[in-house]
């Protein structure tokens, strides 16, 4: 099961503005960039020719793995707003 | 509902920790006002898991008769499992008259609490995004949402794993990678009986499982599986340095190890119905902050109250919001709330299980990452190894079986190494 279909397992509320953000600059001499891997909702993705970090904030769980796991503490982490972002209906 | 905004205590977050806090001082007859960010209470919260019956019990007594409760644990169950192969151990226990454990869902399960929280008098404002405490003269005299302020004397902060509002203040560093674990955890459904058959329980009770090695091997990770009335809970918590030092994708290890041969079976003809993902802190008595100040205090996973050696942390979240507000109830009949008269909660705490077991486990997480490989690849080896002769009926002499068996635990060093190591550990664990 690919991590796509796991996802569309999941309620999400999508807000229009991204809880999510990083300076691109930073990741670009980031080496690691291990937010594109651990993150448990495959947020983060780098890309190559633009130089600039694809964030699928609508895809977030909302555990906060991806700021402790910043090696240059360059992700500016929030909670999303009210009535967005994913619902559990197990949890 | 509350008048000028203005209550005695105000809780953020409505988990297992914020309820507790909120039912007890309710019980006293406080005006308390708990908010949480979620739309409908626990859709954003997640865990293994199951509660603990004896502590939940205090806060909300004979809860089993009323509460969405899925199963009484009756088992609990190790799997170490080598690359193919496994060895289980299983512990059941009747449950007549004395109640161990339940499986829940939080979703279901932290709704009821905080229902019963309001019963007993208290305000709760779901919805309610907490955007920074409210500092006034240097004072915290509240909490600051996105459209208007709420006023208290005492705030308690249960805004869990990530907890913003105890790093606002400067109570908390933030955490490390190598002091949290991720957990992803899927959910799947099967029919009542054939749940019951596959796992050999009886109606409405239940299992607790916990798996070592096969695709785990040589991190710092462990698998869980609980049954739910009619759903599986299947997961694994790893540590976060470990994903980054390993390159590895977490929802991929877990695919990994529903994989195994001694996993699988468990979960055919199950439809998957759930993912989910959550923070664990790893709780070791080095990273608690200081939990109060001048009129504030922490609990549950905000404070890092997790036991992860005996997988304990609801009920920890659960027996600290009771501490809290036994504290802000003495603070309010005194009325002062400075960070002196709140110490109590600390001393409390140094009484409780809290602080007394994270003492005693205090080196048990570094001696476990110190000899994870034997943990998790050596004993999963040898158990199966061990098993393999006294099964195996062929055409080789027994006494070469042994001498080689024997020989690898020599050669790994695991007696002359690890066993006085545990020793040791376990030692110093007695000692204090």
């Amino acid at each position: 099961m690919n991590i796509n279909e796991k996802l569309a397992s999941l309620k999400y509320n999508k807000d229009n503005e991204s809880h999510l953000s990083v300076d691109n600059d930073i990741c670009m001499r980031c080496k690691n960039r291990c937010c594109t891997y651990i993150c448990p909702a495959n947020v983060y993705e780098w890309n190559e020719e633009k130089c600039t970090m694809t964030i699928r904030y609508e895809n977030c769980l909302e555990c906060g793995a991806c700021k402790i796991a910043c090696e240059k503490n360059n992700i500016l982490w929030k909670y999303p707003n009210v009535e967005y972002g994913v619902k559990f209906k197990n949890g | 509902m509350v008048d000028n905004n203005k209550v005695e205590v105000i809780i953020v977050g409505a988990g297992p920790a914020g309820a507790s806090a909120a039912i007890t001082l309710a019980r006293a007859g406080k005006k308390v006002l708990v908010v949480d960010r979620a739309n409908n209470t626990g859709e954003k919260n997640m865990f293994g898991g199951c509660i603990y019956a004896k502590q939940t019990a205090e806060i909300f007594p004979k809860f089993w008769e009323s509460a969405p409760i899925e199963r009484s644990i009756t088992e609990h169950k190790i799997f170490m499992l080598t690359d193919y192969d496994s060895t289980e151990f299983n512990y059941r226990y009747s449950s007549k008259g004395s109640y161990k454990a339940f499986t829940v869902l939080r979703s279901k399960w932290d709704k009821w609490c905080i229902e019963q929280a309001q019963k007993e008098g208290a305000y709760y404002a779901p919805k309610t995004l907490v955007k920074e405490l409210l500092i006034e003269n240097g004072k915290i005299v509240g909490i600051q949402t996105p459209y208007e302020k709420f006023y208290s004397d005492i705030v308690i902060i249960a805004d869990g794993v990530n907890s913003l509002l105890a790093k606002q203040i400067g109570l908390r560093k933030n955490y490390n990678d190598s002091n949290v674990t991720l957990s992803v955890k899927e959910v799947y459904k099967l029919p009542k009986q054939r749940l019951e058959d596959k796992f050999n329980i009886d109606p409405e009770t239940g299992i607790a499982a916990k798996i070592l090695g096969g695709p785990l091997k040589n991190m710092f990770a462990m698998g869980f599986m609980y049954t739910n009335k009619d759903s599986i809970s299947i997961g694994i918590g790893i540590s976060l340095d470990e994903l980054k030092k390993n390159k590895i994708k977490p929802y991929e290890l877990l695919d990994d190890l529903k994989e195994h041969p001694s996993i699988a079976p468990y979960l055919k003809d199950a439809e998957f119905v759930e993912y989910s993902a959550h923070l664990i802190p790893e709780g070791s008595i080095d990273n608690i902050p200081k939990v109060y100040d001048n009129r504030v205090m922490i609990i549950g996973d905000a404070a890092g109250f997790v036991n992860n050696i005996h997988f304990e942390g609801t009920n920890l979240a659960m027996l600290s919001g009771k501490l809290a507000a036994e504290t802000a109830i003495y603070a309010l009949e005194k009325g002062d709330f400075s960070a002196s008269t709140l110490s109590l909660y600390y001393k409390k705490l140094q009484e409780s299980i809290i602080v007394k077991d994270l003492k005693t486990h205090k080196n048990t997480i570094p001696f476990l990452k110190k000899n994870i490989k034997t943990i998790t690849s050596l004993y999963p080896e040898l158990a199966c190894e061990f098993f393999e002769i006294l099964s195996m009926a062929d055409e080789k002499p027994k006494r070469a079986k042994y001498r080689k068996f024997v020989s690898k635990i020599l050669k790994s060093g695991c007696i002359t190494k690890s066993v006085p190591l545990g020793l040791f550990a376990l030692e110093k664990c007695l000692k204090k």
